[in-house]
């Protein structure tokens, strides 16, 4: 028995039925649900269709199955565009998947309609029809994965920038306002912004509020004292605020000890930081008795 | 002798293998200890506790797991939790109980600190095979 070459029939049924299978895979991309979500023209589903499309009858003419050789390389760029920008757009897994898988179903109805008599051939083309489609489905996946990664790396670095802010109180005086977990990273971003911070405004005292912090572990104490000891060195002096009760607690059961003046609120340090800078608030007594 | 409507204890398993791993474990044992009826202090005092030896389980036991189980003597509720790791174990368990000791970079307070913090407080190691601590805090 003669061995059927897969490709051969695959590549012979893509360039004769381009038409017939075209126009149904269009079909059923116009009726998936990506098209009705309103994030995509069909025009432009077309254009990818048909640009898809070429590219993957260019590449059976190189030769080959194997979706990851040479002969892919421009299809698979293709597909990553769409896929990237589709994960961008928010499409759904689902959506960006069937744009590859949905060109399954009628190249294996051309085939059978080509073939019909005729079961081994249409075998060898079925296999190979579902060998590279599905290897160019996973690709569109992982790429679109890998793009929502980005985003959501992207994102990361923003919540970290975002999150360690370090404001002006007074001449004088920084505040720096600990939220959520402080890990080696943050750290790192946290005391490079404090210590520049400091030389930029020629800061005395520097208040790190730790009210938003959830657990204080060793780990963090030891990145507090870092940032402290760190602060000291560029000549200003730090008060650590908002440690609650529970916080008090642990702390002392840990055996941490901080070694800095600590208030419970952000408030009291203010005031501390304020008296240590020479400075007072008091109330506008003659305001108010002139209101009499 | 037990309680007839008790529902069955809760119990699971969590990997640490991650930084970001620290966090969930310290999340899913604050969600149990508020889930037992805890109060602020003694929540903070098991998470703070879970912390130290769920990082002693990712720095030097170079990950595992920890099982946490919802407990129940009597009437008393209570959360225990078991850190597992299959890393280099400790050769000197009393050394390394020893405050401000430690191999690494830390503090050295982390498994002084956690048996302070806990009411129960079991350490078992292997050099060479891996290490088990189990803490316990009861309602």
């Amino acid at each position: 028995m003669t061995r059927i070459d897969g490709a051969e029939v695959l590549k012979r049924t893509l360039a004769d039925d381009e038409a017939a299978i075209l126009d149904a895979w269009t079909l059923s991309l116009r009726e998936g649900t990506s098209l009705q979500s309103g994030r995509i023209r069909e025009a432009e589903l077309q254009t990818q269709a048909r640009a898809v499309y070429r590219q993957l009858r260019d590449a059976f003419a190189a030769g080959g199955l194997d979706a990851d050789a040479e002969g892919f390389a421009q299809l698979r760029d293709t597909l990553a565009d769409i896929s990237r920008s589709r994960a961008i757009q928010g499409f759904t897994p689902t959506d960006t998947a069937n744009f590859v898988y949905s060109l399954k179903p009628p190249v294996f109805e051309a085939l059978e309609k080509a073939h019909a008599t005729d079961a081994a051939t249409l075998a060898a083309g079925t296999r190979a029809a579902s060998r590279v489609l599905d290897r160019l489905g996973l690709h569109t996946m992982e790429v679109f994965l890998a793009s929502r990664e980005e985003v959501i790396g992207r994102q990361g670095q923003e919540i970290a920038e975002l999150s360690t802010p370090v404001v002006r109180l007074w001449d004088g005086i920084l505040a720096l306002p600990l939220i959520g977990t402080l890990d080696s990273a943050r750290t790192g971003v946290v005391m490079e912004n404090l210590l520049q911070a400091i030389v930029d405004e020629e800061a005395e005292i520097a208040i790190i509020d730790i009210t938003g912090v959830p657990t204080v572990d060793t780990l963090v104490a030891q990145h507090l004292l870092k940032t402290v000891a760190a602060a000291r060195l560029m000549g200003a002096d730090c008060i650590v605020s908002g440690i609650r009760p529970q916080i008090a607690q642990t702390m002392v059961h840990l055996g941490v000890e901080l070694n800095v003046v600590s208030k419970a609120t952000l408030a009291d340090a203010f005031a501390v930081a304020l008296r240590r800078t020479g400075r007072k608030v008091v109330r506008q007594q003659a305001s108010i008795e002139g209101r009499g | 002798m037990k309680a007839t409507k008790a529902e069955p204890p809760k119990a699971e398993t969590l990997a640490i293998r991650s930084g970001d791993d620290v966090v969930r474990v310290r999340q899913r044992v604050r969600a149990l200890a508020v889930e037992i009826g805890l109060g602020l202090v003694d929540q903070t005092k098991i998470v703070t506790a879970a912390s130290e030896l769920a990082r002693n389980t990712l720095d030097y036991g170079g990950g595992g797991h920890v099982h946490a189980e919802i407990v129940q003597a009597g009437t008393r509720r209570g959360l225990r939790l078991t850190f597992e790791d299959q890393g280099p174990g400790i050769a000197d368990i009393d050394q390394a109980m020893t405050d401000h000791y430690t191999s690494g970079g830390g503090l050295g307070l982390g498994l002084g600190g956690a048996k302070r913090l806990s009411n129960e407080f079991h350490i078992a190691s292997t050099p060479g095979a891996g290490t088990r601590v189990t803490i316990a805090r009861w309602k």
